[in-house]
């Protein structure tokens, strides 16, 4: 299959990003193909950071001079520019959290502990990373509820045809991501919203792998919950975000508590502020919102479409390339399916010798069952090896990896 | 300094995974001990015959994963027959992995020392199964 590479000038966009400039031990350049466990940083969120540290930091909501005014504007701001990015209604409904584990938590504990019953379905899938199962477990554990299963299908996708007799009245939430951090694979957020709605139940969306990738549009489809985290989308580590429709924030309980969720505290109880305060107790990451905020803004100057029809095109050219390579598999389904990950397996190495013999030549890939473990039981995997692509890698570094692997077959005697 | 690009796959590391040494199982072991590593899917067995001097007098292992767990196994087995429970006790994880005879960076060493680890466990529930000694 041919593809026609989109013009992307991807060695000027490469410049933005200072880690990338390097050379490592022996005078290697650095191929950092692990964007899916973090994404590197443009300049222009390190700068905006180093601005708040060096300028402005104070702390947020509760100053009255003028530190305290910018950094709130500038957090503030930073909410604003979340909101758009994801086609929210309203900035209230965009919570700051320390990160898409924290915010499905969040929603197992203050949705689904309030209002789970005994009886009640939770609809899953075994491709979900483990941040989008166990707090359901957790939280099935405490209300009665139960764990469904979709079952997915040979290639890695789900099962729709077993939709209807899994997802019914009984079920009270669809937990999903909406592209999978190991197979790649996208899933039918659109039909599986509508479908959920149907009969009465909610959708939470996994977006820490789609958000950075895709364009997300949290009205259209109607997306009930969606969690993404700031470090996979070129920002800081420690921010996240959880969305929620107004309705459901004003009556779900706060998870953490403590200054700046409240209005009234008196001796005996409190009261609760208004979302999104109400859930987010405490100091909040103040700097490191602002730099999601110039992430968001970096990420929308260069384009998410333009972004991710290159990210396609080179996820076409990585497929072509690695399933000429005898002995080497890559797991779940064909491209028009999937982001930019390619999970794989080489005959007779195992991942975690391929990772370290792709190390010692300046290759960064993961190996392991990247949060995953029943995602690998049901491929009958103890382990893959993990390569996954941003709009800051090249067809050579793509050449890089295919020649690691095939590298690896040889220290293995592989034919 | 090591070189960086040297591999930790030289000749003696895949000759141990590609021919190990007693990878298998005794009819009649005295003790055996399972661990695994979750974390990537190394999972190693060890089994030991004891003789009546407290000597290992053949040790087996089992186990599937990475090519450094699987071979540092073969090379425990190797070492450690012959020897007493006593100098076991004593063998340290730095000397385990001297054995290997390559550098391995943190993580690798984890896989290194899988097979150690199933033995030290194996040694010191053996140990809490002897007899106090008698005081006084």
């Amino acid at each position: 299959m041919t593809v026609t590479v989109p013009e992307f000038d991807v060695e000027a966009v490469r410049r933005d990003f200072p880690i990338l400039q390097q050379r490592l031990a022996g005078d290697l350049p650095l191929v950092y193909l692990d964007t899916a466990a973090t994404a590197q940083k443009p300049r222009a969120v390190i700068s905006k950071i180093v601005e708040c540290y060096e300028q402005y930091n104070s702390n947020v909501h509760r100053g009255i001079h003028q530190l305290g005014d910018r950094m709130t504007t500038e957090l503030e701001s930073a909410r604003e520019k979340v909101q758009q990015f994801i086609g929210a209604g309203e900035a209230d409904e965009i919570v700051f959290t320390s990160g898409t584990t924290m915010s499905l938590n969040m929603v197992a504990h203050g949705w689904g502990r309030k209002f789970l019953r005994p009886g009640d379905e939770i609809l899953l899938n075994p491709m979900e990373h483990h941040a989008n199962l166990v707090p359901w477990q957790l939280a099935a554990a405490a209300t009665g509820a139960t764990l469904k299963y979709l079952p997915l299908t040979s290639d890695g996708r789900l099962d729709l045809d077993r939709l209807d007799e899994l997802l019914t009245r009984r079920t009270k939430l669809v937990a999903v991501t909406a592209m999978s951090n190991v197979l790649g694979t996208i899933n039918p957020i659109e039909t599986l919203a509508r479908r959920a709605h149907d009969v009465g139940a909610l959708i939470c969306v996994d977006g820490a792998q789609s958000v950075p990738h895709m364009v997300t549009n949290v009205r259209s489809p109607q997306i009930d919950f969606l969690a993404f985290s700031g470090h996979k989308l070129y920002g800081p580590t420690g921010i996240g975000v959880l969305y929620a429709r107004r309705q459901l924030l004003e009556s779900m309980d706060p998870f953490l508590a403590g200054g700046h969720m409240i209005r009234e505290v008196y001796l005996d109880s409190s009261t609760w502020a208004d979302p999104p305060a109400k859930f987010e107790a405490g100091t909040a990451a103040f700097i490191e919102a602002v730099g999601l905020g110039a992430a968001i803004d970096y990420v929308q100057s260069l384009g998410l479409p333009r972004l991710g029809a290159y990210e396609h095109s080179l996820l076409v050219y990585a497929h072509e390339q690695l399933q000429q390579i005898p002995g080497v598999k890559i797991h779940g389904p064909g491209v028009e399916h999937k982001g930019a990950i390619l999970s794989l397996t080489v005959d007779g190495v195992h991942p975690h010798d391929l990772s370290d013999i792709l190390d010692r030549r300046g290759v960064a890939i993961r190996a392991g069952h990247h949060c995953t473990m029943p995602l690998h039981e049901f491929f009958n995997l103890t382990a893959t090896a993990r390569a996954s692509l941003a709009f800051y890698n090249t067809r050579q570094e793509v050449d890089a990896l295919a020649e690691g692997l095939q590298r690896a077959r040889k220290v293995f005697r592989m034919k | 300094m090591s070189d960086p690009l040297e591999d930790p796959y030289d000749d003696h590391i895949l000759d141990h995974f590609e021919s190990p040494y007693h990878k298998g199982h005794l009819p009649h072991p005295t003790c055996s001990h399972s661990d695994r590593n979750p974390i990537c899917g190394d999972q190693i067995t060890v089994e030991l015959l004891v003789d009546e001097h407290d000597r290992v007098k053949e040790a087996y292992f089992d186990g599937k994963g990475c090519a450094i767990s699987q071979a540092a196994a073969s090379i425990l087995c190797e070492s450690i027959e012959g020897k007493t429970l006593d100098e076991l006790k004593e063998f340290q994880a730095r000397e385990m992995l001297d054995l290997l005879k390559v550098p391995l960076t943190a993580s690798r060493q984890k896989c290194g020392l899988l097979s150690f680890k199933v033995l030290k466990t194996m040694l010191y529930s053996l140990d809490q199964q002897q007899e106090p000694p008698s005081s006084g």
